[in-house]
Order: C-alpha cells, then structure tokens, then sequence
C-alpha cells in the first residue's frame, strides 16, 4: 500500500527519528511510503490557543497536500486527532474547505490505528529488549478512541517486558500552550505524571504522541530519573539487526 | 460578547413582586434565540429515549433490601400477620415511649406495642414532634433499584414535618407498592403533592468526601416490608 | 457582580443576631495563573484535593458503570435540555402559569441587583431578620447573603460544606462540597472557634472524627431550624408542565428549610428547567450518580407552589437572568446552560485538582467554571479572559459530564473570543509569525536549518517566557538535521522491502470504519 506521511512539524523538526523509524517499519511491512513536500504543520497550537483563521490556512494547506492519498499517516494522535475532529469545524458547512475535509478525514491514521485497522498487522516483527510503559495520552484515548490498539502492538513485540502505568488516563499536563500560559499547574501535573512512571521502575516510557513524551520525558531527565521517552514508531521499528538506540 | 452591567442596558429598579422584569427577561431570551426557526415547535427538538425503561433487576424485595443495607437503614421483611408484632419489637428495641403516627394509619400497625402512639392530623407543633421519640409511617412508592422510598403526604403518611423532625422514621413498606426503577415510580406519583424521596437515613459526604450517615433528618431509618 | 462591604458590628441589628461576620468576595483576585500558582505549592491543599476527588472519580465510576444505558441516559439528558433552551421563553410561561396556578408567585429578575432586591423586599415584608438557606449556586452567584446582611438581615447557610465556608469567612472551591479544600482537622478548628459567635457552640471536647462533626452541626443548627420562620433555596428542577420544584440533597438540611418556615423563597437560574414530569426519569438517574456517586441522593424534595396546611404556605419564585440570556445567545456556547451541578468535571479534571477552586476566581470553579464564568461576565477582565486558558483541553470533563456538554469545544471558541480583543500583541505576532513560517514549507525548511546551525547554542535553562518551560523540564536537544532535510538526502531512495498489497486493496471502506467508531467519536 501506498502511504502518505505527515509528519507533523514538532516530528520534523524535533524528533526526526520517529519517522525515521516510521519509513523503516512501514517498508519493512512491504509498503510504500510517500512524503508530499508541501505538508507543514496541522494548525493544532493556533486551533487550540484561538487563532482560528491561522488554523484555517493551515488546513487548507494540508487537505491540498494530501487530497489524493489513499492513507495518511500522523505519527502523533494529536495531530490526528486534530484533523479528524477539529477540522470539521473549522470550515463553513457546504464550504469547499468543508467538502474537502469530509472527504480526506476519514483517511487520516494514527500509526497505531494504521497498523491493527487497514493494515491489519500487530505483530510488525519488532524486537525490543526492555521494560517499557505505556502513556495513552489524551488525544489517543478521548478523540481517536485507540483503545487497546497500542497495547495489541506492543504485546506482539519480541523482548518487551510491559508494565502497567498507574492513573495513565490523567492528562500528563503538556496542553500545547498550556504548558507556557499556566507553566505551575502543567508541572504539577507532568510531575505526578513523572512519578507514576518512575513507579512501575519501566526504562522506556512509550507513546504516540512526541509532545507529551517531551513533557515527560523533560521532567523524567530533571529529575534524572534514568527513563528514556520513546515514540512507539522506534519501538515498532527496532529488530535484533537494526536496534533502536534509546 | 459583553455582559448586560458592560452594556449598562439593565438597571436595578423595577423590583416589584410579582412583576420585575418579567417582559425584559422574556425579550431577551427571544432575542438570543433568533437561530431557532419560527416553525420549530419544541417537540420538533427531537429526545431519543433509548434508555431502558428497566434494568431489568425487577421490582424485588431483594433488591430493596440490599440497596436500603446499603445505605445502612434497617431492614425487615414481615408477612402481613407479622407486622404488629415487627413493630412492637422495633419500638421496644429502640426504647420508644411516645412515636407520632399520621391520623390514618391503620390501628393493627400498633397492636402489639407498649409505645404510645401520638396521632397525628397535622395539630402537633414543631416543638410537640421534636418531643417525640420516632415516627412510624407507611409510604408511596418504594423504588428497588436505587433503595429509595417515597412520600407524597397521602395515606398513612402525613403532613411533611410529621417524618422530618423526630430522630427516628420507622416506615411500612408494603411489596406491591415496590417497582423497578425511577422511571415506574413517577406515573404512579402526583406532582401536585408535596413529595419527599428517601434513601436511606440522613447522611453527608461533605467532609472529606466520605459518606456519615445522621445529619439533620432522622437519623435511624427502619423499614418493615410486607409480603 | 458586585462586591459589598464587611457588615458593620453597629448594624442596627440586635447584637445576639450579628455574628461577627464578613463576607469574602473573589472580586479582585488574580488571573488563574498567578493564583493557582499558589496552590500548587500548598502541599496540604493538594493533599485534601487530591483525597477528595480520586474519593468521588471512583465511586461515580462505580455506580456509572453499573447502568448499561447510561450513554442513552446522557443522550436523553442533553436533548432534554437542548429542547428546553431551544424554546426557553415558551417553558418560563409554562412554568410561570403553574406556578401561579398552584398557589405560588413567581417574580422575575433580569440581574443579581434585581434579584436581591426582590428577595431582600419579600423578607422584610414577612417581618423577619433571620432566613435559613439551602445550598444554592445561584444565590452564591447574586451575592445574596452579602445583600441581605446590608438590609439587616442574616443569612443563615445550613449545608454543611456551606456552613464550614460560612464560619470561617472562606469562599467555596467547589460546586458541590463548597469546603472540599478542608480536610476534617481544619473543619475541627473552625468549628471551636467560630460556631458560639452564630449560634450554638460546639462542644469542648469535639474530635475530628467526621461523625462527630456532623452531630456538631446538627446540634448547632437544631433550634434555628426549628424557629426560623423564612427560608431561601434554589431548585435543581423546575418542570414546566406542572410548575414542581425539584431539591435533591443529602442531609435533611434541605428538607428542613423546605418543609419548617412559613414563607419559601427560591431563586432559580432560567435555565433549570425541564418541560415535563417524565423527563425528571433522565436527571433523577443522571444526577446523583454523577454528583455525589450514589445510586440515589438521601432526600429529593419536590413541591408545587402551595399546599395547604403541610409546609410553607407562602412561596415565591424567582427567576434568575443575571447574564444567562448572553450565554443563550451564542449557539456554541449555549451548551453551558444545559449544566445540572453535578461537579462531575470537577473532579474528574486535574487541572482543577492541583489549582483547587479558588483560582477559578468564580463560585464557578473548574471546567464548567472556566467556559461559564467568562460567558456571564464577558471576557473583558484579565481575570475572566484567562479563564478559557485554564485547561489542558485533555477532554476528561466531556467525557464524564452528564448532559454531554463539549466543554473543550467551548474553550477554544472563547479563546477565539479573547484573541479576538484588543491586546495580546506578543502572543499574536508568534501566532502570525509561526502561522507564516508554517505556511510554506520552504520558509519552514530554513527556519529549522537555521534551529539546527545553533543546536550547540541552546542552553538547557532559558531565560524570559521560556523559562516556564525550562524551570521544571529539559527541553530536547534540537537534531542535526530535520526530517525533510534527511527525507531529501536519503530517506526516498529507499524502497519497500517485500510487494507490498496493491494501493486501494487495503484500503477500508468508510462505511465499516464509521461502524468501528466506538461510541462515535466527537
Ligand atoms: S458541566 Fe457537566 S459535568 Fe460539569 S457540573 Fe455541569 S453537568 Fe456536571
């Protein structure tokens, strides 16, 4: 299958190697993957901190880059998130912008939802020696609906010692700009988030989503609590031959 | 959007009872719904009712019972010929020398009793009812589900204050009056009446967010249900 | 809303009736930032808040869990109400002429001045200094006991959360249990300390065992509700088609004062109310599940205007604007006015949970708090246009609220609403700078060249705005090269490694993907 990528902004600029590992896997599974050029950014942050026209340009810049994909893929649940549910209401209803989303939504996928609902794979042949736990984050668990559809992944991955992350429906206090408009209750909450982690004594913490895990993982290494943050893409995409460097 | 105080549009006067600001408020609320068709009748608003009408638990005794221990009431099940003498041995157990009753409660309730039954037709003072060492009354309807019993001031029950103010309620429970859910409890309840619903006795969670049970209504409910 | 001075101890009033009383006000109170910074750091507050609502999130989990029509339920609930406000003025007339009919007299007031005024008159003319109060929102909202206390006359608050604030001049931080910032030791000092100058003391010898404390409050407020001849309530309820008043509450506080005086006076939102009797089937299943966690409340009293010779025989209506009108207005924020109290978003939210409610800066607090404060007041004060940033937008309260208000929804519309004022240059002109940079992938393409050049360059700790981010996290090295930069160089030579399913094969059909939708999304 052929599949467009959306990388997302933060992804491309901060943490490359998540899709690295998101080409890597994907073609390991036998598919091809394309990069539109002229993909930028989502328009969450402008969405979610009141900038509606901002947003607006945006997505039509993305419905425009990716109009004739059959899949695509955002390797980060907020970014899904924000196309299949915000979109929607960013355009006038019967506008084009409108049409447009309704027709290309539906076609928007997380990694995780990519894998276990159109490609129809869990075990993806990863191998990964470690104790990992899982952060649903907000955006996978209360817009996308991914359910157990992570888990399902992870179980399948050879070596993975996986432990169960107390309270992990709480929001770990990242919000996009809510991290710098209310920076004490954002750490507050990142440093509850942090504690639970340290708690199930997990190496990696895991999710699909590079902000949160950037919040996390920020406080885990203030904290120097020794736990990496790692996007599930990397976790999926290590093998015995090509190990993921955490 | 600003507030109308912003706007300076409103101002205080105009506090007549009965009046105020009845057309200014209706005015406004018109205005803010300028979205809404003029053809839209309210029934047009359409409510989906796909909520079961029962849980399918049934209109059990044994459902009531569990839900009124629950709450920590206490709970016997009598058959009819045993319900003075459950009664009787409630209000001795408790020590009672003197309960109200509402005027209409059936005599045989207090056949076997030593207790001095005060009747009650809505003569007894604030002062009189608190006087009393408990109040024994029959109810409306009794909902299984959700452990709740409900007053409506009619027969057997009396005025509201009669089951308020003394400390301890003891109530009869008969099991026809005992039906699933909220929803078969109120067709069989008049809105015109006065009512009290009752689950369990008096209690509070305000401290700490851990349930207490005795405030200010009566603090020791017990039901007798008839079979 | 209106701020009134501490009541004077020369009151006019005789000396035993006045207690030494002042009112606190959350006029002037910092924007939610500042305050709820303070909050974090009082480990002792986070402690009981912390205790309190995991307490609540687990018992209404519980007895949510238990109905398997509960999705049904909310969808009924948020119809109701959406019927309901969508022909407000038809149900008030209905409401007014059952009301009226049923003995009762209903009076209407389009501001919380209005409304005190008719209150404050209905008092005086019964003749009475005291009322006994049942919890009510809306009369927190209007200021009422601060208004009656300038006319002389003393509100008495008889819910036991309502009472701990009352006493020791506090304001409330929650919808529900307005003293949930309290753990039981403090409630102990209050209670010794305050209760003589109000009316009974408590005894020497009180423990901080919650039973006890209970039993304390019943003696203290006993006789006053025994004499007190008016009472002031709100409604959870009002059914328009036979004009009943709904109170649902726990400890007979509520039966109390609506069953003892001899004149009822209750001030109830617009709002509140459902058309008919049968619809009260939804919310009496919604509310107390969602609320205090229970399969059902321990008192729900309902009455319809006046019954002769059993309670008040005397009862008014009053029925409270005070800015809900503006939110009508708005078709996205509208859906705020279907909200039943239940305080559910409270305590599930965890923003609220490490600020309290008291930064809210409301008798609003948290998420409802956050989009409702600033609809009925407007958005014009730093306070209130920093309301609809206080959250995480994680969804949690959307999720658990039972008339599935999109809470989330209506903060990023308000947030629309605040960008759209005058002000914010600095943050705008990111906003726009970000937007342009992000609007070509070119100009997107140098800037993170530009990011990685100085890669070496960035400190761990920031200085200026950054430093709310770098205070308490690292911030994560910036890498060499960004993925456009590899994806160009390297990453699109490479190939699938096995055939991969032809294009479209795989591809699912929308029909079957919408059915895999759980409960449908948002
Ligand atoms: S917004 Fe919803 S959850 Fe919050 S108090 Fe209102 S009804 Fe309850």
């Amino acid at each position: 299958m052929r599949i467009a990528l959306f990388i997302t902004c933060v992804n491309d600029t901060l943490y490359p190697r998540t899709g690295q590992a998101v080409v890597r896997l994907l073609r390991r599974l036998g598919h091809e993957v394309v990069f539109p050029e002229s993909q930028t950014c989502c328009g969450q942050m402008h969405y979610n901190t009141g900038y509606r026209r901002e947003a607006q340009r945006l997505a039509v810049r993305f419905v425009e880059t990716f109009a004739d994909a059959d899949a695509v893929l955002a390797p980060s649940g907020s970014c899904a998130a924000m196309v299949r549910d915000n979109y929607p209401r960013l355009g006038e209803p019967g506008s084009r912008l409108d049409r447009a989303v309704a027709e290309l939504a539906p076609r928007v996928y997380d990694l995780s939802e990519l894998l276990v609902d159109v490609l129809g794979v869990t075990d993806v042949g990863a191998y990964f020696p470690h104790t990992v736990t899982y952060h649903p984050t907000c955006h996978g668990l209360r817009l996308l609906k991914l359910g157990d559809r992570p888990y399902r992944l992870l179980r399948e991955v050879r070596g993975i010692d996986l432990r169960e992350l107390p309270g992990a429906a709480e929001c770990c206090g990242f919000g996009g700009t809510f991290a710098v408009k209310n920076p004490d209750v954002s750490a507050a909450m990142g440093s509850d988030k942090a504690r639970n982690v340290a708690a199930t004594g997990a190496e990696v913490l895991c999710a699909v989503d590079n902000s949160c895990l950037m919040h996390i993982g920020g406080t885990l290494e203030r904290g120097r609590t020794g736990v990496k943050a790692v996007h599930l893409a990397e976790i999926l995409a290590s093998t015995e031959q090509e190990p993921a460097r955490i | 959007m600003s507030t109308p105080q912003e706007r300076g549009e409103f101002g205080t006067q105009g506090a007549r009872p009965g009046g105020g600001s009845r057309e200014r408020v209706l005015a406004r609320v018109r205005a803010a719904l300028a979205d809404v068709p003029a053809r839209e009748a309210p029934e047009d608003v359409a409510v989906p009712r796909a909520y079961t009408p029962a849980h399918g638990q049934g209109a059990t005794v044994d459902l009531l019972v569990d839900r009124l221990v629950d709450y920590r009431a206490h709970v016997h099940r009598v058959a009819p010929e045993e319900l003075a003498e459950r009664i009787g041995l409630a209000l001795a157990h408790r020590r009672a020398h003197r309960v109200a009753a509402p005027a209409d409660a059936p005599e045989e309730w207090f056949a076997r009793t030593a207790t001095t039954v005060v009747r009650d037709g809505g003569g007894l003072d604030v002062a009189e009812l608190d006087g009393m060492d408990g109040v024994v009354t029959g109810c409306a309807v009794a909902v299984a589900e959700t452990g709740t019993i409900v007053l409506d001031a009619g027969a057997a029950q009396g005025r509201r204050a009669l089951t308020l103010i003394p400390d301890y309620h003891l109530c009869v429970v008969r099991a026809d009056q005992i039906v699933d859910g909220v929803p078969q409890a109120l067709p069989r309840l008049d809105p015109a009446r006065p009512l009290t619903w009752i689950s369990g006795p008096s209690a509070t969670s305000d401290i700490e967010l851990n349930r207490v049970e005795g405030v200010h209504g009566p603090r020791t409910l017990e039901v007798v249900i008839v079979e | 809303m209106s701020s009134v001075s501490p009541r004077s101890p020369h009151s006019a009033v005789p000396a035993e009736a006045v207690p030494a009383h002042r009112s606190a006000t959350f006029v002037g109170m910092p924007p939610f930032p500042d305050a709820a910074r303070a909050a974090t750091r009082d480990s002792q507050l986070r402690h009981n808040l912390r205790k309190a609502t995991h307490t609540i999130r687990d018992k209404r989990d519980t007895v949510v869990s238990e109905l398997d029509d509960w999705s049904e339920l909310r969808a009924a609930g948020k119809a109701i109400k959406d019927r309901t406000l969508r022909h407000l003025d038809h149900y008030l007339e209905r409401l007014e002429e059952a009301v009226t009919a049923a003995g009762g007299t209903v009076h209407w007031a389009a501001d919380a001045a209005e409304a005190n005024a008719i209150v404050t008159g209905l008092v005086r003319a019964t003749g009475e200094r005291d009322v006994v109060k049942v919890k009510s929102m809306a009369t927190q909202e209007i200021e009422l006991n601060e208004a009656l206390a300038e006319a002389g006359i003393t509100a008495y608050e008889t819910d036991l959360a309502e009472l701990i604030v009352q006493l020791s001049e506090d304001l409330p931080s929650h919808i529900l249990v307005p003293a949930i910032h309290r753990n039981r030791a403090e409630i102990r000092e209050i209670f010794r300390d305050r209760m003589a100058a109000w009316g009974a003391p408590a005894p020497d010898d009180l423990s901080d065992d919650p039973r006890a404390l209970a039993e304390a409050a019943r003696v203290h407020l006993r006789e006053r509700f025994l004499r007190t001849r008016v009472a002031v309530s709100g409604a959870n309820f009002a059914v328009a088609e036979t004009g009943t008043l709904v109170v649902l509450e726990s400890e007979g506080n509520g039966r109390m004062c609506l069953t003892l005086p001899r004149t009822l006076i209750s001030v109830v939102g617009i709002e509140k109310i459902v058309p008919t009797w049968s619809d009260l089937e939804v919310f009496l299943q919604l509310l107390p599940r969602s609320s205090t966690g229970e399969r059902m409340n321990p008192y729900t009293s309902t009455w319809t205007g006046v019954t002769p010779g059993d309670g008040p025989q005397e009862f008014h209506l009053v029925l409270l604007d005070n800015g809900r009108t503006d939110v009508l207005a708005d078709t996205v924020g509208r859906q705020a006015l279907r909200c039943i109290r239940c305080s559910a978003c409270l305590n599930i939210c965890p923003v609220y949970e490490r600020a309290g409610g008291h930064a809210y800066g409301s008798v609003y607090p948290g998420p409802i708090g956050a989009i409702l404060t600033p609809q009925l007041r407007g958005t014009a004060s730093p306070a209130d246009a920093a309301l609809p940033y206080a959250s995480s937008l994680c969804g949690a309260c959307y999720e658990v609220c039972p008339v599935a208000i999109d809470i989330p929804e209506v903060l990023v519309h308000l947030r629309e609403e605040v960008t759209a004022r005058p002000g914010h240059l600095g943050e705008k002109a990111a906003m726009g700078a970000a937007g342009w940079v992000l609007e070509g992938e070119r100009r997107l393409g140098a800037a993170q060249r530009a990011a990685s050049a100085a890669r070496g360059l960035v400190p761990r700790r920031l200085p200026g705005p950054g430093a709310a981010w770098t205070d308490t996290r690292d911030i994560p090295e910036i890498p060499e090269e960004s993925f456009r930069s590899w994806w160009r160089r390297e990453g699109r030579h490479g190939r699938a490694e096995t055939e991969g399913p032809a294009p479209g094969q795989l591809r699912d059909d929308p029909a079957e993907r919408a059915g895999r939708g759980e409960d449908g999304g948002r």
